[in-house]
């Protein structure tokens, strides 16, 4: 599939942005303190503008906006209906959070407590759902695989306990030592599940042109596409990148979304220079760019199997 | 009613008589314009509802880069009637009736997967062929270009299983060609909506059309009657008779998406002998040859 820039700025800094919230209102749900109602707002606030300006740039990708407001009309059937429902049901309910947190003066009662919980049920449910658009496509095989919406899952808490703990360190001076740990632990095991992803779909299996023309005892190969230029489908369905640089970039992945944070973090412990984990965060935001392009470049969409790939 | 097209790869030219009808109809139906873009410059592109690959198929080589039948790739529905699953009989000419099935035969393995497209190779005919395979909308019955959509855009109708689309709710996310595994959806790029095959919906009820031409433009327009159309829940319908004497078959069934579409295997051809080599005496050749030279 062609990566498409709109989308993976989207999925990549809504995930974070989403992350950055849950982490935000978790932390205050489990501690059951609000610390600096100021700072609050202020890490909601870029949360919430992360999210957005991710939500916004999804409707770029658009042939026909004007429509786009149908979006939320088929929950019960389509999981980008479903995006849409509750990354807006979230609007109201992470408003009132904060709302009802100022005006309470800063202190967690039960009632906010309810509402905490309802807009991080709602958080996780909209990145499920992000998750779930791509795992729910059959035809690409690379995405209909169960490990797809966990690692969206997986990425967007990972990348937020980061932003939480840098908005904390620029904050309030000091890095959370919970949300760290959390993130390293959450890093490594991203780090696994995404190697078992790279594995699972290395396998040959699936569709083949066989398969697609139902000649499946013969040896068939493609003598003409039927057109001499361009088509919708071979534009939006056919894009190799080439093996090596898929390989290349699948290596620039794993430094820039794993070992470079990783050591930065471990260093900023051990040397105690804070600092460093913004630069962590730098290398975990392009390395997620790299991981949601990888996501679109390696993704083989069947119609490929009309256009001349022998499988899937 | 269960309607979709049979396509006989049989007899299909590759012509793109189909779609070129397909086109002219559709723009100008309820769902036109079909755009183009830069119809005349360097690099045109536009929507159609059908295009028409062109596959050499012949006997799968001992190459193992190169994918051959997989058992696994077929689904229960997808298994050929009993009678076709004998094993193939040392007899070619008396099992001639069943051979034309060999083509989309199911691969069990140690059954011999030399005859097929009614070539054989141990006649020592070249063991390929050439197929035009036209594709349009499969009118799926678990078409889930239907349930990602998240306008509601997308419908299919169920009192005939036509898939349609509504154009005034269509945004343009793209999602439901990305879930069609056939290629059958295309977005207009002018209108900046999707586009399929409606199966000439605006055709088919028309009733001041006289009864013979109700029926979808490719259909009406293909030269060898390669196309057929009509209900496939009706047993005694010409679609249903062909698919079942046939062998027709869906594609891509290991998807799940259940095609209503049949594609009719190549029939089984008369098998022409090879003209044989004789050995011919030295003499004799320069006979021949001496007798060219003299001509001249």
């Amino acid at each position: 599939m062609k990566p498409a820039f709109s989308v993976l700025f989207f999925t990549v800094t809504s995930g974070i942005g989403y992350g950055l919230l849950m982490w935000l209102v978790a932390m205050q749900l489990i501690s059951g303190q609000v610390g600096e109602l100021q700072n609050f707002l202020m890490v909601g606030f870029i949360g919430l503008t992360l999210a957005t300006l991710g939500l916004l740039s999804s409707t770029l990708h658009l042939a026909n906006p004007k429509n786009a407001w149908r979006a939320f009309s088929r929950f019960r059937t389509s999981w980008l209906s479903r995006e849409g429902v509750f990354s807006i049901l979230y609007y109201p309910v992470i408003l009132l959070y904060a709302y009802a947190l100022y005006v309470n003066g800063g202190e967690l009662n039960p009632a906010i407590k309810i509402i905490g919980a309802v807009s991080l049920l709602i958080a996780l449910a909209t990145v499920i759902c992000t998750g779930m658009i791509y795992a729910s496509l059959k035809p690409i095989r690379q995405w209909h695989n169960p490990l797809v919406t966990p690692l969206y899952l997986l990425f967007s808490v990972t990348s937020g306990a980061l932003a939480y703990s840098i908005l904390a360190l620029a904050l309030e001076g000091s890095l959370p030592y919970f949300v760290m740990s959390a993130f390293l632990i959450l890093l490594l095991t991203s780090l696994l599940v995404k190697i078992v992803y790279l594995k699972s779909i290395g396998k040959p299996e699936g569709s083949t042109i066989g398969s697609a023309t139902g000649f499946t005892q013969a040896q068939v190969r493609l003598l003409d596409a039927g057109h001499n230029g361009d088509t919708f489908l071979s534009n939006e369905f056919v894009f190799d990148a080439g093996a090596m640089k898929l390989l290349r970039l699948r290596w620039l992945m794993i430094i820039l979304l794993f070992v470079v944070p990783l050591v930065l973090v471990v260093a900023t412990y051990m040397f105690d220079v804070a600092p460093a984990v913004y630069l962590a965060m730098i290398s975990l935001y392009l390395g997620l760019f790299v991981e949601r392009w990888l996501f679109f470049a390696e993704a083989r969409h069947v119609v490929r199997l009309y256009h001349g790939d022998q499988r899937a | 009613m269960k309607l979709g097209l049979v396509i006989d790869l049989d007899t299909c030219v590759g012509c793109h008589a189909c779609a070129t009808a397909c086109k002219q109809w559709n723009t100008s139906g309820t769902i036109g314009p079909l755009s183009d873009q830069n119809p005349y410059g360097k690099n045109p592109i536009g929507s159609w509802l059908n295009r028409i690959r062109t596959y050499e198929v012949k006997e799968p080589s001992a190459d193992p880069r190169l994918p051959s039948a997989d058992p696994r790739l077929l689904s229960a529905d997808q298994k050929l009637p009993q009678a076709h699953q004998k094993p193939p009989s040392d007899n070619q000419e008396s099992s001639c009736g069943s051979q034309q099935f060999d083509l989309y035969a199911l691969a069990t393995k140690g059954e011999s997967a030399l005859s097929f497209a009614g070539i054989n190779s141990a006649t020592g005919a070249p063991a390929s062929k050439t197929v035009h395979m036209p594709m349009s909308c499969m009118q799926c019955e678990d078409a889930d270009c239907v349930t990602v959509c998240p306008t509601g855009a997308s419908y299919k109708r169920a009192e005939d299983g036509i898939v349609l689309i509504d154009q005034d709710k269509c945004m343009g996310c793209n999602l439901c060609s990305w879930a069609c595994p056939y290629g059958a959806r295309e977005l207009d790029e002018e209108q900046g909506v999707m586009k399929k095959c409606t199966l000439c919906v605006d055709r088919i009820y028309d009733e001041k059309l006289p009864e013979s031409e109700r029926q979808p433009a490719c259909v009406l327009s293909c030269p060898t009657s390669s196309r057929v159309f009509g209900d496939f829940d009706d047993p005694s319908s010409d679609v249903s008779r062909l698919t079942i004497e046939r062998g027709g078959k869906g594609l891509m069934p290991e998807l799940g998406y259940k095609p209503t579409n049949r594609y009719l295997p190549p029939r089984e051809t008369a098998q022409v002998p090879a003209m044989a080599k004789t050995k011919q005496p030295a003499l004799s050749k320069l006979k021949k040859w001496a007798n060219r030279v003299i001509a001249r």
